[in-house]
């Protein structure tokens, strides 16, 4: 974990520019979708213990809606959309008009509509990345799942896992208007996947 | 209820050991494996939250040994020799390792939770140490306690309620 130890206040900074413009693009398509402002907190770029990474979404044991994508490609990484099952509920109403039948199963058709809900949102993140780095990345199929947020966060840490016991997390919260709809997006790149996106942005490994 | 200060908390990639009373528990096992030993005669109770399957793929500087199934065991069983337990009274129990997520794709990570299952249980088998039960597989995340009285595994998780092993 050497590499990270020396990242430089300004690579953190990069860092958080990465997940600005990604998340950014995501809520203007969000925006878009519920036709409602959406407004987005400032990045935060941090090197977390595996522990504390599932505390930023209430803890190990709190239930939440995640739509994980595998970002495939240059730079390759895990890409999380989380939402509380609250959120997601309010989210589906408001934007397919799906009315709530049982607040804690999800039917069938509200599964697909936050999958491909992930979907879109995922989509301009990545691609509004690869567009501003000029790599290639895509994201492969929405695989949703609705459990405790330590057991899915995990799957995310695999790739970090073989180097500590810490991952670097980009994470941005986006929030409607009345704080209705508030969700996640939580980016892991592989640890080898850092110094092409440093490399992509001029900005030298090697801190002097 | 149990005080909360009887609880030893074991956290991702980490192991420990509690005896004569109280629980050991991990929370948000997903493709990660809870490994539960114990001597019912001592009453002492070892649990491990493996999170990988062999430290061959190792590429850290200082090995944390409670990630990895191939490390994790020996070293649980060490611990709890230190308490005085001899390895062939121990018996184990797992739980986790689950695939969170259905791809059509098939890479190394996406089997991690099986390859995690299967690990275990060679290093507990090394170790000459029976596996009594196991609740293991599936799609979703479980939270794991042992009480160190009985030896009983609790396994809560969000679809299937509590279970006990």
């Amino acid at each position: 974990m050497d590499l990270f130890k020396n990242f430089a206040e300004f690579k953190m900074d990069v860092l958080k520019e990465v997940g600005n413009i990604g998340a950014g693009n995501a809520a203007t398509a969000l925006s878009r979708l519920l036709d409602k402002p959406i407004d987005m907190a400032v990045p935060k770029v941090q090197m977390l213990p595996f522990e504390a990474i599932a505390e930023r979404v209430g803890g190990a044991e709190k239930v939440v809606l995640a739509v994980f994508f595998r970002v495939e490609g240059d730079t390759p990484g895990n890409l999380f959309f989380i939402l509380s099952p609250e959120a997601a509920k309010k989210l589906l109403h408001r934007l397919a008009g799906i009315q709530v039948e049982d607040e804690d199963q999800f039917s069938e058709m509200e599964w697909s509509a936050l999958s491909e809900i992930g979907n879109i949102l995922a989509g301009s993140y990545i691609s509004s990345l690869a567009d501003f780095t000029s790599l290639a990345m895509t994201p492969t199929v929405p695989a949703l799942a609705l459990d405790m947020a330590g057991a899915i966060l995990g799957y995310g840490l695999l790739q970090f896992g073989e180097m500590g016991d810490s991952a670097l997390l980009i994470d941005t919260t986006f929030i409607e208007g009345q704080h209705e709809v508030e969700g996640q997006f939580f980016l892991i790149p592989d640890p080898e996947s850092f110094a092409k996106i440093f490399a992509a942005l001029g900005v030298p490994l090697q801190d002097d | 209820m149990i005080d909360e200060h009887l609880i030893v908390k074991v956290g991702m990639a980490d192991l420990n050991v509690a005896h004569t009373e109280g629980l050991i528990r991990t929370t948000g096992l997903g493709s990660c494996v809870g490994v539960t030993l114990f001597d019912p005669k001592l009453k002492v109770a070892g649990l491990a939250h493996v999170m990988l399957p062999s430290s061959e793929i190792a590429r850290e500087g200082a090995l944390n040994i409670a990630k990895y199934a191939d490390t994790a065991v020996p070293e649980l069983v060490r611990r709890m020799n230190e308490l005085g337990v001899v390895t062939s009274r121990l018996v184990a129990k797992m739980a986790g390792g689950s695939q969170m997520f259905a791809f059509s794709g098939s890479g190394d990570s996406m089997r991690i939770g099986p390859r995690n299952v299967e690990s275990c249980k060679l290093a507990l088998s090394e170790l000459g140490i029976p596996l009594i039960a196991e609740d293991t597989g599936g799609n979703y995340g479980r939270t794991i306690e042992l009480d160190c009285v009985t030896g009983i595994l609790f396994i809560r998780s969000v679809q299937m309620g509590i279970k006990e092993l």
